[in-house]
């Protein structure tokens, strides 16, 4: 299967997603730059982090607008798989293809630090092969993580089980101390209605190999890889 | 003509950057400034020289890019 990794100017964990997926998985990947409109025949797209044309405005405002951001719809619209990490989750609000936007940490400061996340639904793509209740470390890296929504909107995030993670202690309860930027109801990461978008503020392709100090993130990549070739997903761009 | 557009986080929408201005104020002695919220202010230079031509011109770039209708909300001038 072949994971598409979208590069805007600005990106800069698109080399590390590029390397877990080809050399940690062993699948096929290949670039795809944010003026193609083209996904090149990919199973699953993925939007990295970074400071997508140069965050200017606000977070993700102006990548929502590059030609490619077309094709990703249409894919997510046909049930293809669409991951959003940190930056990446900042497009896909800005594009509406997620619900809510991203505030300043509360604390104003750029977090970039271990945290746990507790997996709460593993009906997405990128959580099929994760238990649920299950605590994975995985690094933090941002200055507007700060998740908002209105309380109708968590309310309904809650009641339709969009809220795929949530920040949490090494024990797995939401705490206040664990949560980094103040989000709304500890939202680390959510999916759209579909459940085929998933957005998260924590960088799993960070945390796909020991040597990196955790590996925990390896599960949301090697969900994918497994829903996609159980055929439980037939888009393909 | 130029329009001037003031964007603002919505009343309901909490506003860490204005907090700490507004803390930094009353520690400087200012305790009468009772709060802070902070926005961001953009001059369009615009090629029009109808005022509502204008302004509705403001509003569609403001809706499309300058803010973002889920924390934010925009007032415009026109001069």
């Amino acid at each position: 299967m072949k994971f598409a990794v979208v590069v805007f100017p600005g990106s800069n964990c698109d080399h590390d997603a590029y390397h877990a997926a080809k050399d940690v998985l062993g699948q096929q990947a290949e670039y795809i730059w944010h003026k193609d409109t083209d996904l090149k025949g990919a199973d699953v797209v993925i939007l990295p982090g970074g400071f997508a044309h140069g965050d200017y405005l606000r977070t993700g405002a102006m990548a929502r607008f590059s030609p490619v951001m077309k094709e990703v719809q249409a894919f997510a619209a046909k049930g293809g798989p669409v991951l959003g990490i940190c930056n990446g989750f900042q497009v896909l609000l800005e594009a509406g293809m997620l619900p809510g936007a991203m505030l300043r940490n509360r604390g104003l400061k750029f977090l970039c630090e271990h945290v746990h996340i507790r997996v709460e639904q593993t009906d997405t793509p990128f959580t099929a092969a994760c238990r649920r209740g299950q605590v994975l470390r995985i690094p933090i890296a941002h200055g507007d993580g700060n998740y908002f929504a209105e309380p109708e909107v968590i309310a309904k995030l809650e009641a339709n089980r969009q809220v795929v993670f949530r920040y949490t202690n090494a024990n797995g309860e939401v705490t206040d101390e664990a949560n980094p930027n103040g989000s709304a109801a500890a939202i680390a990461g959510l999916c759209n209605e579909g459940r085929n978008v998933v957005g998260l503020m924590p960088h799993p392709e960070r945390a796909c190999e020991s040597v990196l100090g955790s590996a925990d993130g390896l599960a949301i990549f090697e969900s994918v890889v497994q829903t996609i070739k159980s055929g439980a997903l037939v888009a393909r761009a | 003509m130029r329009a001037r557009v003031f964007v603002t986080l919505k009343p309901s929408v909490f506003d860490p950057q204005g907090k700490t201005i507004a803390d930094a104020l009353h520690s400087l002695g200012y305790g009468g400034v009772e709060d802070v919220r902070q926005g961001k202010y953009f001059e369009l230079d615009l090629a029009t020289t109808e005022a509502a031509q204008a302004k509705k011109l403001a509003a569609e770039v403001a809706d499309k890019l300058l803010a973002n209708p889920v924390i934010e909300s925009y007032r415009i001038e026109i001069d």
